[in-house]
């Protein structure tokens, strides 16, 4: 019966978006009693005034369906990583919920922060790093692959836990170096267009490109779930999708390039509030 | 038969081919100071009914993607990110038009519009389109003769 419902929903609003007007808003976003804050003052490194959750620069039908996690089809796939959380796997017999026995709600916050610089590790680390830390080393089993069904959707349920946080990303200390190369990757023009992300997001956000309404490319609302394509996509995924679409060789998934983007990206979304998973065309 | 199989061949080789005999190659056009190119890429008089065509083809020119076009209100979606070329065919002479078309960079300093006819210079390109030209010289002065139908 859920389930029914949602496809009927997805259904709907799939055939209305072709045709629907766009406009920016800054209307709050609220779900499950929860303020989402689709908009804050840009910090002050940044070319612009205002930071906009790229929730804001889609349709009416498309903003809706995340207004009830009823009508979120992202939520179908956290469902699923629910299941994963108790799922044994790997030589240890063990599965999330053995080590984490408060549930997936110890990572309120987490997300916020994320990519940092974790001491530990000596590196610096994001969801996807924390997942198969957790599963390589204690549970035994296989590290899942990124941007792959399985690891976008646990990342979608660890995100949830921090809905509605504010963004705070830290971009000094030890992992001022990947920031700096992050920064320069995205003003970097490349591809036979030869435009840099800057090019879209930056000089260009609230501009139609034919029939896509500009937003200014933020992650906070990652893990998103495309009406287009039907599943959850992963930040990497997406800046993948971005690259290829002017023609360039995009950076593979995982690699120091996209971690570098990901910390810098993510930290132009500071004030922010994380919103995974969220809904985009 | 052993002629027919040798004309398909060179058939295909002309067809791969980023400059065909006769066309000025991406590296040979000559730029005046303020970016505009004389003389026509093939010496071949541009058809502006594949021009419009190339136009709007979101794997060709893809003009549509950044710049409104009335000429084509029949289009459902016109991009915001370029000027309106309502007028383009009046404002600028032939050789303008053909300068910015080819790599618009030589008009406007650090302009987001692709270059259309530059084959080098370019930073990651994805093999299939590594040292190709976006557009054919043809299809320059295709889209060129379309654009200046555009004058009101
Ligand atoms: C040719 C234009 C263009 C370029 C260049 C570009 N993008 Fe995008 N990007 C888009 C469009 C169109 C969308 C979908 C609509 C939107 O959210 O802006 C999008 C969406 C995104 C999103 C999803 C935002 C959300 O809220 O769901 C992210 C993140 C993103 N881009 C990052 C990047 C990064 C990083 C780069 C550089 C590597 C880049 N983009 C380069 C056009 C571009
Ligand atoms: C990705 C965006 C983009 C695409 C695609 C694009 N343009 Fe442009 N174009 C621009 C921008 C931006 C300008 C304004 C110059 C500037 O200030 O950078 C421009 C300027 C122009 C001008 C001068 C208009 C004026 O009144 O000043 C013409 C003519 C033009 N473009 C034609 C074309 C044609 C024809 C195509 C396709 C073959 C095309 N453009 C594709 C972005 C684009």
């Amino acid at each position: 019966m859920k389930k029914f419902t949602l496809s009927a929903t997805v259904a709907a609003s799939l055939a209305l978006f072709a045709g629907a007007a766009t406009a920016q808003v800054t209307d709050a976003l609220v779900v499950e009693g929860t303020t989402i804050s689709t908009s804050a003052p840009a910090a002050d490194w940044l070319d612009i005034d205002q930071v906009l959750s790229g929730w804001s620069f889609r349709t009416v039908e498309t903003r809706a369906l995340q207004m009830d996690d009823f009508d979120n089809p992202g939520m179908i796939f956290v469902d699923q990583a629910i299941d994963d959380w108790s799922t044994v796997d790997g030589t240890e017999g063990k599965s999330c919920s053995s080590c984490h026995t408060d549930g997936p709600e110890e990572f309120a916050g987490l997300r916020a922060e994320l990519p940092r610089w974790d001491e530990a590790q000596g590196k610096m680390m994001n969801m996807e790093d924390y997942i198969n830390l957790s599963r390589v080393e204690h549970m035994g089993a296989e590290p899942w692959k990124w941007a792959k069904p399985r690891m976008d959707a646990m990342v979608a349920l660890i995100s949830l836990q921090s809905r509605g946080m504010t963004i705070n990303v830290a971009i000094d200390g030890p992992v001022a170096d990947a920031w700096e190369q992050g920064r320069e990757i995205y003003y970097t023009r490349v591809g036979q267009l030869d435009m840099s992300c800057a090019n879209c997001h930056e000089d260009n956000y609230g501009n139609m490109i034919r029939a896509d309404h500009l937003s200014q490319g933020q992650i906070n609302g990652f893990p998103t779930y495309r009406l287009k394509n039907a599943k959850l996509n992963s930040t990497h995924a997406r800046f993948s999708g971005c690259m290829k679409n002017i023609r360039a060789e995009p950076f593979a998934v995982g690699s120091e390039e996209f971690r570098a983007l990901e910390l810098y990206v993510a930290s132009r979304g500071n004030g922010l509030s994380a919103e995974g998973p969220s809904v985009r065309n | 038969m052993k002629n027919s199989m040798l004309l398909a061949v060179c058939a295909s080789v002309a067809t791969f081919a980023t400059v065909a005999v006769g066309e000025v190659g991406p590296n040979d056009v000559v730029f005046t100071d303020t970016g505009a190119v004389e003389g026509s890429l093939t010496g071949v008089a541009g058809d502006p009914a594949n021009g419009a065509m190339v136009f709007k083809n979101r794997k060709k020119g893809n003009c549509l993607a950044c710049h409104q076009n009335s000429d084509m209100s029949d289009q459902q979606f016109h991009g915001e990110i370029g000027p309106s070329l309502d007028g383009a065919g009046a404002n600028w002479n032939e050789a303008e038009l053909r300068g910015l078309l080819t790599n618009s960079k030589n008009t406007f300093d650090g302009t987001m519009m692709p270059a259309f006819y530059v084959d080098s210079g370019f930073f990651r390109v994805m093999g299939k389109f590594d040292g190709r030209t976006n557009l054919t010289a043809q299809e320059v002065e295709d889209v060129l003769a379309y654009v200046q139908t555009l004058t009101e």
